[in-house]
């Protein structure tokens, strides 16, 4: 299969922090706003560059999407920045009524999303966030895998014109897309191609899944590997013309079942190609302390649990 | 030319029959809160803003921009932007109707122009309207945002966090308003949530704080003329507008069961009675 290779562990908020200094470099409409995490959301950069143009907006998030749509009304591209829980449920209604109803130029940055927060257990671990947002009209959701797509997505987020939600984590994970490699919003990426079984991935489970394709090649099973980077909107035709050769499919994501890319995955796949899937997901649950690492194992959202639902769904078909 | 306090009172005499007019054509909405601040936006709009309908645009650039927090209040909300030339007049017999520009609470969807922003989830407009005077500074525009809050919907925390955020971000191109009525629509504001006293409230945030009468065209024209004077100051404005729901009507005023209630046809012509025709004309 095809090889990739770990360029030294980083997490993806860095990558952010690193896209949202480009992207302010590149166009001065670009602001930065935070509730108080902006060490956390890695605007240090961007906040000694352009002093003027980050806004702190201390611990008021419902505040901070208002006052980030007003400021997109006059002309701004306003990045707000907090943890993924107080970027999305916490201010639910305000996100729906001023960002999407408003449908001003807003962009959501929700670090230290899902279950690999950690530490800080299950009210600061949100595996609810792409439910929410995917629900709202018109929104665009991303979920980047690593560093550079996080850095690369980020640029996108400024250019795309229009509400955005993307998602992002803590835990330094592997580095391995290329750098240079431009975010096309709506665009899956075929990281590898196999016959027997399809991977759907999206953020962190994305090198998992790469991990598992390997394991399932040592036992001769050719697994294709999807990065869904845009949960929405989908790339449909990339999905139902990989479920179509491999004929059994894999959805892997940091989120519950409810809402996530798995529903969404089967949603288009009931449409238009009935196939067989097996979830990979946090469930029905909430979060608890621990390691990054622990808890994907102990969740079921690691390697050796996707290459088992690899083959439970090949035994499916 | 700024119209004389004569000309204002033919103005909102109409904009309250309009108001009247469009509840009952919808057989729904909110006149009472609406007949509450007639003569405060028909002031705002025809002799205090820097607005212009032929060069409207939703950035606000070079103009004055303004948003309704308190979203409900569209029947006069369209009818001062339809008697400001805005839209329309006969527009308005479409509020609230299928396919309509004037949807329920206030719409950027539908193309409507004077629309700067969506509301009527309570709480958020003077957020809105703080990123917009943020915006304004940042762009180094001299022109001025305005916001009318209800009372009722001061008890959402989000206008104390905006709040917050007017001052330590320096906003004195903003100014808000409270439609300081004291009624919401389940009583009296003192009996559902005893907000208590608005003006030392606002003082204590650190705005500066204007007391005036919402139906005296006097007061409420200094009111603006001092909230405008501060500018340079560092701090934003909040004109606590003292005023009665369902002003203009005897059986409307002064009751919060008018707040999201519609008239029978026979009040209806009572009210209409009551008001009075004017040469402006009815849509």
């Amino acid at each position: 299969m095809k090889k990739y290779t770990d360029t030294g562990k980083k997490d993806t908020r860095s990558g952010f922090g690193v896209g949202l200094l480009k992207a302010g470099q590149a166009d001065s409409r670009v602001l930065a706003m935070t509730a108080d995490l902006k060490g956390s959301l890695k605007m240090d950069a961007f906040a000694a560059e352009f002093p003027e143009r980050f806004i702190q907006c201390g611990i008021a998030e419902a505040n901070m999407v208002g006052a980030a749509a007003g400021l997109a009304i006059t002309g701004k591209i306003p990045f707000i920045g907090s943890f993924a829980e107080f970027v999305t449920g916490r201010v639910y209604d305000q996100i729906r009524q001023e960002v999407a109803y408003g449908n001003t130029n807003v962009k959501i940055a929700s670090s230290h999303a899902g279950i690999t927060l950690g530490e800080d257990g299950a009210t600061h671990q949100t595996m609810e966030d792409l439910a929410l947002m995917r629900a709202l009209p018109g929104m665009v959701v991303l979920n980047p895998c690593d560093f550079n797509q996080t850095m690369q997505a980020t640029i996108a987020a400024a250019q795309y014109e229009g509400p955005v939600y993307l998602r992002f984590g803590r835990p330094s994970v592997p580095n391995f897309t290329d750098e240079n490699e431009p975010f096309v919003i709506g665009k899956a990426i075929v990281l590898n191609e196999g016959t027997d079984v399809t991977l759907i991935a999206t953020g962190h489970t994305v090198w998992e899944s790469l991990q598992a394709a390997e394991a399932l090649e040592a036992e001769g099973i050719k697994a294709e590997v999807i990065d869904i980077a845009t949960i929405k909107p989908l790339d449909e035709k990339a999905i139902i013309a990989s479920a179509k050769k491999t004929g059994c499919v894999v959805v892997a994501e940091e989120h519950n079942m409810a809402g996530g890319l798995g529903e969404a995955v089967a949603g288009v796949l009931a449409r238009e190609l009935p196939t067989p899937v097996v979830f990979v997901n946090g469930e029905d649950k909430f979060g608890q302390s621990g390691t990054p690492s622990a808890l994907m194992a102990a969740y079921g959202l690691d390697a050796p649990h996707i290459a088992e639902a690899a083959k439970k769904a090949i035994a499916k078909k | 030319m700024a119209k004389t306090n004569e000309e204002l009172k033919q103005i909102a005499t109409q904009v309250r029959r309009d108001i009247l007019r469009m509840v009952c054509m919808a057989k729904s909405g909110h006149p009472g809160g609406s007949m509450g601040s007639t003569d405060i936006l028909t002031t705002l709009y025809f002799n205090v803003m820097n607005q212009n309908p032929a060069t409207w645009r939703r950035d606000g650039k070079g103009q004055d921009m303004f948003i309704l927090s308190a979203g409900h209040m569209t029947p006069v909300y369209y009818s001062v932007l339809s008697r400001a030339g805005y839209i329309p007049v006969s527009e308005l017999a479409t509020f609230r109707q299928m396919g309509t520009r004037l949807q329920g609470h206030p719409s950027i969807r539908k193309g409507l122009p004077g629309i700067f922003q969506a509301s009527g989830s309570l709480g958020q407009g003077l957020s809105a309207a703080a990123g917009l005077a943020l915006g304004k500074k940042l762009d180094k525009d001299d022109n001025y945002v305005y916001c009318l809050c209800g009372d009722g919907e001061s008890e959402e925390g989000q206008i104390w966090e905006a709040g917050m955020f007017a001052v330590f971000h320096k906003l004195d191109n903003l100014i808000a308003m409270t439609d300081w009525n004291g009624k919401q629509i389940d009583g009296p504001v003192d009996q559902v949530a005893g907000e208590g006293d608005l003006s030392a409230k606002w003082e204590a945030w650190g705005w500066n704080v204007i007391v005036a009468d919402g139906h005296d065209y006097d007061s409420i024209q200094k009111a603006f003329e001092l909230a405008k004077a501060g500018k340079g100051s560092g701090k934003p404005t909040m004109i606590l507008f003292k005023t009665e729901m369902g002003h203009g009507v005897s059986f409307m005023a002064g009751t919060h069961k008018w707040h999201g209630s519609v008239p029978k046809p026979e009040q209806l012509e009572q009210a209409l009675n009551e008001l009075g025709e004017t040469p402006l004309g009815d849509f």
